[in-house]
């Protein structure tokens, strides 16, 4: 089974608005899978139907080859965008009662509890009340909290918001190691270079319907738009421009270069080379920067949401 | 997986732990009884004052009547105009003047009788100086036309219908007050009850949405399982206050009355004063007598089963409604729309609990709404001392076990839909879409 997580046609109407149109979406097992799409999309209802909170008005979500049920509760981690403890609650045992509510026994709890706060070196928190800690550190205990049970599927909601930098840090690279050990993890977010960073694997819901989804080279290949940025200093610039632009399909590029040169998004045709392109330029000019656009996820993220 | 018990045990620790509630646990009792000491204090204080209270009577018809008793003395005065009197009363700074006109002929009346006082007369004063001559006067009037008084005395009559049932059951007009008190105690306390934790019900919910953990939870438990251990949780930490109030309660009470005892005995105030009077009274301590009877003849088994269980049927009820308003709102101010429909069944209960109830126990309205769910929790109770056939109680409770798995139903669903909605103060109509979710 190379798919820890199917959803298949999965449908789900509040009222007479269709939050979620006949999606489906694979998840491959040890994948780090982002999640995306604007505001207001339907990522948090189809989230929600995977996590038994909502249900789904038709279709099927299959967990590990089985038909999702309630004793798959303690295979999945959840951490929502909407998140908090309880706040008069003190830390440790909050933890314990979330962690017992997984299936886990109070003993058991306590031993890994000891482990994650001594890693994240949060030890000293266990007798604190939640209200006493800043958000951060309260989004730290969550994180522990998410983990604890071991899940094999891992669904963050913009887990880094309200992180500082060196913690965001800290939390992706606990998320890798997680991964590294197995779990599979769902990502959703609105921060694409951490989607560039850390996903293999990405699907794209726009107004209800998933409209892209696949690996994220595949995905960038077929978004490939055959540009190279170049940078030039022509022996004979106003000719070389206007030869290239009879040539090819031309438009200014925008890059830092300590010398002054011509620089260009130099769009090949069907069939053209860059080999070719590469050779033309050299006998015209010093060629300093030659380098093919890939798309980056920003960039799909918009057209595709905008092609739809 | 069931995590029923775990999610009741936190709601009851938390609940139980926390400050406020321990405070209130403990506080309150004192509150009450302090109180109490304090009202019983004022009252003696007023009534150490000595009133003086002069009479001129210048008809002479009445004037042997008046005789100190407990805190107001009498001045009779005589030989002197109204103005003197009225003068010489507010220079000696006395409470008040009592004036009689003299009259030639015929009887005295109304009319010859002023009080004068700087503020307004007490109003038990007044009406004991108008019993005084009013007695005074009709003795004088009797022997006047020749009755024989001891005579008279001796031909009055006292009565007391006996009641029975067709079945045999004795029962006394007693009886009836002594059913009324256990019935409107067991009616009244149900009342405070659903008040107040199902207030706490609402907060615990409201709680956990501003918090925004609900969605950490209920990724874990089902929100139908959330609901009823938040329930059950709040009222175990619900009774556990109770009980620690009774006991308290009781402890201070006597402990009061061991202190404050003394005092009180000493103490006499005009309402103990007729207490007295009547405790003399043959027919009075009889009616003691009859009143412990009466407890006795209470159904008692019958009394106890049926509160517990209408006791907790009702509080689901209406708990379940409060998780519901929770699950709805953002915040407590936002509750106030939904609180309305809540509040008024519980009230009108209670109103038709005392008003018809006492009239007729068994009369077309009582019996009606003593099925109805909403209000037949608290008027049963009131009702079962009077004697309800076991057929009605368990039609009730029937109807009233039904009316609380369809609430429970309908209040998870709101819940369900409710918990996961913010920043909108959704209508009833919203509501009723929710169910369809």
């Amino acid at each position: 089974m190379n798919n820890l997580l199917e959803v298949n046609n999965v449908s789900k109407y509040f009222g007479d608005f269709k939050a979620l149109n006949d999606v489906s979406i694979t998840i491959p097992r040890g994948s780090i899978f982002g999640l995306l799409g604007p505001n207001g999309a339907g990522k948090t209802t189809l989230i929600r139907v995977v996590n038994q909170i909502t249900m789904p008005d038709s279709g099927s979500v299959i967990l590990d080859g089985e038909a999702l049920s309630q004793k798959h509760v303690k295979d999945i981690g959840y951490l929502p965008e909407e998140r908090g403890l309880y706040k008069s609650m003190k830390v440790g045992e909050q933890a314990i009662y979330l962690a017992q509510l997984k299936g886990l026994s109070k003993a058991e709890a306590k031993t890994r509890l000891k482990y994650w706060f001594e890693r994240l070196e949060i030890g000293d928190w266990w007798d604190k009340k939640i209200q006493e800690l800043s958000k951060g550190m309260a989004q730290k205990i969550q994180f522990v909290v998410t983990v604890l049970h071991e899940p094999k599927l891992l669904i963050f909601d913009e887990p880094f918001s309200g992180f500082d930098p060196i913690n965001a840090n800290l939390i992706k690279d606990e998320i890798l190691r997680l991964r590294e050990n197995g779990a599979t993890v769902i990502f959703s977010t609105h921060r694409m270079e951490s989607v560039e960073e850390l996903c293999d694997d990405i699907a794209l819901i726009h107004k209800s319907n998933k409209i892209l989804e696949g690996k994220l080279v595949d995905i960038k290949r077929q978004y490939k738009i055959n540009t190279y940025e170049v940078g030039i200093r022509p022996y004979n610039r106003a000719l070389l421009e206007k030869e290239l632009s009879e040539k090819f399909n031309v438009s200014k590029a925008n890059f830092r270069t300590l010398e002054d040169e011509l620089k260009l998004n130099i769009k090949l045709q069907q069939g053209e080379k860059p080999n070719d392109l590469l050779s033309y330029l050299t006998d015209k000019g010093e060629v300093s920067h030659f380098v093919e656009l890939i798309p980056s996820v920003n960039d799909i993220f918009i057209q595709a949401v905008n092609n739809n | 997986m069931n995590h029923l018990p775990l999610i009741i045990k936190r709601e009851y620790l938390t609940k139980v732990k926390n400050k406020s509630f321990i405070m209130m646990t403990f506080l309150s009792p004192l509150i009450f009884i302090a109180l109490i000491a304090f009202v019983a204090y004022l009252s003696q204080l007023n009534n150490d004052k000595i009133r003086v209270v002069s009479i001129l009577d210048e008809s002479g018809l009445v004037k042997d009547v008046f005789k100190n008793s407990g805190n107001t003395s009498y001045n009779i005065l005589e030989g002197m105009s109204v103005e003197d009197a009225k003068m010489l009363v507010l220079e000696t700074k006395g409470y008040g003047l009592l004036h009689i006109d003299d009259i030639t002929e015929g009887k005295l009346t109304s009319k010859d009788l002023t009080f004068y006082s700087e503020e307004s007369p007490s109003l038990t004063l007044i009406s004991n100086l108008e019993s005084e001559i009013q007695s005074e006067l009709t003795l004088q009037n009797r022997i006047r036309e020749g009755i024989d008084v001891e005579k008279l005395k001796a031909s009055r009559v006292n009565i007391e219908i006996n009641q029975e049932s067709f079945e045999g059951e004795k029962t006394s007009k007693v009886d009836s007050i002594v059913k009324l008190i256990f019935g409107g105690a067991a009616g009244y306390l149900l009342f405070m009850f659903i008040i107040i934790y199902g207030n706490m019900i609402m907060r615990s919910v409201i709680e956990e949405k501003t918090s925004r953990i609900i969605e950490v939870i209920i990724s874990s438990v089902k929100p139908m399982q959330l609901m009823l251990g938040k329930i059950i949780g709040t009222s175990l930490a619900g009774i556990t206050q109770f009980v620690i109030w009774i006991i308290l309660g009781s402890v201070l009470m006597t402990v009061a009355s061991l202190i404050l005892g003394i005092d009180m005995a000493q103490m006499e105030t005009p309402q103990q004063q007729v207490l007295e009077q009547a405790m003399e009274n043959p027919e009075v301590n009889l009616q003691l007598q009859n009143m412990v009877a009466a407890f006795y003849n209470l159904p008692l088994t019958n009394l106890i089963i049926a509160f517990i269980l209408f006791f907790i049927g009702g509080y689901l009820l209406y708990s379940s409604l409060y998780a519901a308003i929770g699950a709805a709102v953002d915040n407590e101010t936002d509750t106030q729309q939904f609180m309305l429909p809540i509040i008024m069944p519980l009230v009108l209960a209670v109103y038709i609990g005392i008003f018809t109830v006492i009239e007729d126990p068994h009369g077309t309205v009582s019996t009606v709404f003593s099925f109805i769910p909403l209000t037949s929790p608290v008027v049963m109770l009131m009702r079962i001392p009077f004697g309800v056939p076991i057929w009605q109680q368990v039609l009730s409770l029937l109807i009233l076990v039904a009316s609380f798995m369809f609430t429970v139903w309908f209040a998870a669903k709101i819940y369900r839909v409710g918990i996961l909605m913010y920043g909108k103060k959704p209508s009833y109509k919203e509501l009723i879409k929710w169910i369809k979710y």
